[in-house]
């Protein structure tokens, strides 16, 4: 049958025909603002990240920490036990050298985004930015530290930690 | 369940703008599959349909949107979406419409328009992260395919110029599709020597950003019999989703693939796929993806895909072809219909009808996959003659 089909339908438009206006649009830009409440378990994550400090919660019954802390463990389905205190260490599980941002928009100089294993929690990474070290010269397994914003410039957020660098 | 077949197909090409709406697309590919196996919009029972994020054209509700383009007024209708995963997902939704008993002939649509997001549709994927934990950080997503294809070539000892194969084996393969966007013959070289965008992904490592549609026709064994001497039977089916939090599981393998693939692989029968399966189209919107993918797959042991792609294997004449069509990556990655495309070149091959993209050996059976959703949803369909 396909090779019979002579004419696919569709009709490719070029960035010409766009910018000469040679087809008509409509546009539309969304003024929208919405306000997401952070909740149980992250907001007593993002309280502890606003006095500097890195918690999860521990489910007892597959001996796991969650992080970022939830207060349920979606495995085992049950409440977690406890909130610990984690490290502001950690170790380099993966990471790229990028030079794009949201928006597929391009960076002069690159950004390290980077999955970070915490220290204390068994292996588990949360994703955050690599700085203050030659991109080229990262590596898998590096160990890094949180570097903190200013106590009074914190608000709350996975932000509160600028970056973090090699230790 | 009753045995379903799939027996028609359609598809518009793959293109990074089109003039023509949503709907417009939908319309076009439902009307040519229908086409295909002459039957009208009055023996459809049921429409499915698949169209990725609403962001990408910020038509709410985006299936009611499309659903006359459809043919779906007056007709039991509904959506599927899992993400990237919804091509396939849309076959599978399909598949248990007429396995069920409550339809005869299923009209499966996937349809995307991404051109419309503006300056680029990836800004629309903003939210698909976590808004708290992750898109404060300025996330790319790219940045996401960067750490797992750093996690999967530092696990195997894979290089980037392995890697690069995929793109130059698709993209060739894609220079005999006719609804090609990105089709080519370029070399390691190039993909090599192409924009950084976020390493170790470069440029020509990524698939396009397309608009397209592309419909298949589903039927009941009895229906299907009637329609057609060449039915080709959906053998398998199989869909699963892990965990949101990419933090928690090693990046290096998709177990969730794997696990949709052996819900597939037991309904089908299948012990030994890679003896089993003559054709497979992994998705491959980065090169990394179409190894990573097939051996979630279980098409090859973990870390092997790269050897089998550098030793020709892969090739549309080789042992087990992966991408006969050119893939996500020289097709083009029109999301929902990119999945779906996949399935209809099983449907194309393995009824002979591939014209130059005809894979030698009369192909009896393959195995389509999609993913996507936080990148952590796998769908697989089985087919076969």
């Amino acid at each position: 049958m396909t090779e019979n089909i002579k004419v696919w339908p569709g009709t490719p438009l070029s960035e010409k025909d766009i910018k000469e206006k040679r087809i008509l649009v409509t546009e539309w830009q969304p003024n929208l603002k919405y306000a997401w409440d952070a909740g149980i378990g992250y907001g007593r994550y993002f309280a502890e990240l606003k006095k500097g400090r890195i918690v999860g919660t521990r489910c007892d019954k597959c001996r796991r920490v969650l992080l970022p802390a939830r207060v349920f463990c979606e495995w085992c389905f049950r409440t977690v036990d406890a909130w610990v205190h984690l490290q502001d260490t950690g170790t380099v599980n993966t990471f790229s050298v990028a030079y794009t941002g949201t928006a597929a928009e391009r960076l002069k100089e690159p950004l390290i985004p980077a999955l970070i294993e915490i220290d204390g929690s068994g292996g588990v990474a949360i994703m955050h930015l690599i700085s203050e070290v030659d991109p080229w010269k990262v590596k898998m397994g590096m160990r890094v530290r949180a570097v903190w914003k200013p106590e009074q410039e914190r608000e709350g957020a996975i932000t509160d930690i600028a970056y973090w660098k090699p230790i | 369940m009753r045995k379903v077949a799939v027996v028609g197909a359609g598809m518009t090409k793959f293109m990074r703008r089109a003039q023509e709406t949503g709907k417009e697309l939908a319309w076009e590919t439902a009307k040519m599959a229908l086409d295909s196996c002459e039957l009208t919009i009055k023996d459809v029972d049921c429409v499915v349909m698949g169209t990725a994020p609403d962001a990408f054209d910020m038509i709410h509700m985006k299936s009611e949107y499309l659903s006359d383009g459809a043919g779906a007024w007056r007709k039991p209708y509904m959506r599927g979406f899992l993400g990237g995963g919804t091509g396939v997902f849309t076959a599978n939704q399909a598949w248990y419409h007429v396995a069920s008993g409550l339809f005869d002939v299923c009209l499966a649509i996937t349809e995307e328009k991404m051109s419309s997001c503006l300056p680029h549709p990836q800004g629309a994927f903003v939210t698909c992260w976590d808004q708290f934990t992750e898109s404060p950080l300025g996330t790319s997503l790219l940045w996401f395919f960067a750490w797992e294809m750093n996690r999967y070539m530092t696990a195997h000892g894979i290089t980037e110029r392995e890697i690069a194969l995929v793109s130059v084996k698709n993209k060739k393969n894609a220079l005999d599709h006719p609804c090609a966007q990105l089709s080519a013959d370029i070399t390691v070289d190039d993909v090599m020597g192409s924009e950084m965008m976020a390493w170790p992904v470069k440029r020509l490592d990524v698939s396009p950003t397309s608009d397209g549609a592309v419909a298949l026709v589903f039927a009941a064994e009895d229906v299907a019999k009637r329609i057609t001497d060449r039915p080709v039977w959906v053998q398998g089916v199989g869909w699963c989703v892990d965990t949101m939090y990419i933090g928690q599981r090693d990046l290096y393998y998709p177990k969730y693939v794997e696990y949709a693939a052996r819900m597939a692989y037991d309904m089908a029968g299948i012990k030994e796929p890679r003896k089993e399966i003559d054709i497979a189209e992994p998705y491959d919107p980065f090169s990394y993806k179409e190894l990573h993918n097939a051996e979630g797959l279980l098409l090859c042991d973990k870390g092997e895909a790269a050897r089998l792609l550098v030793d020709g294997e892969t090739q549309r004449t080789g042992r087990q072809p992966w991408c006969p069509s050119g893939g996500a990556l020289g097709v083009g990655n029109a999301i929902a219909a990119t999945g779906m495309m996949k399935v209809a070149e099983l449907f194309w091959q393995l009824r002979g009808e591939a014209g130059k993209r005809q894979v030698p050996g009369k192909p009896r059976r393959g195995v389509a996959q999609a993913w996507g959703d936080e990148m952590q949803v796998g769908t697989v369909i089985v087919l076969g003659v």
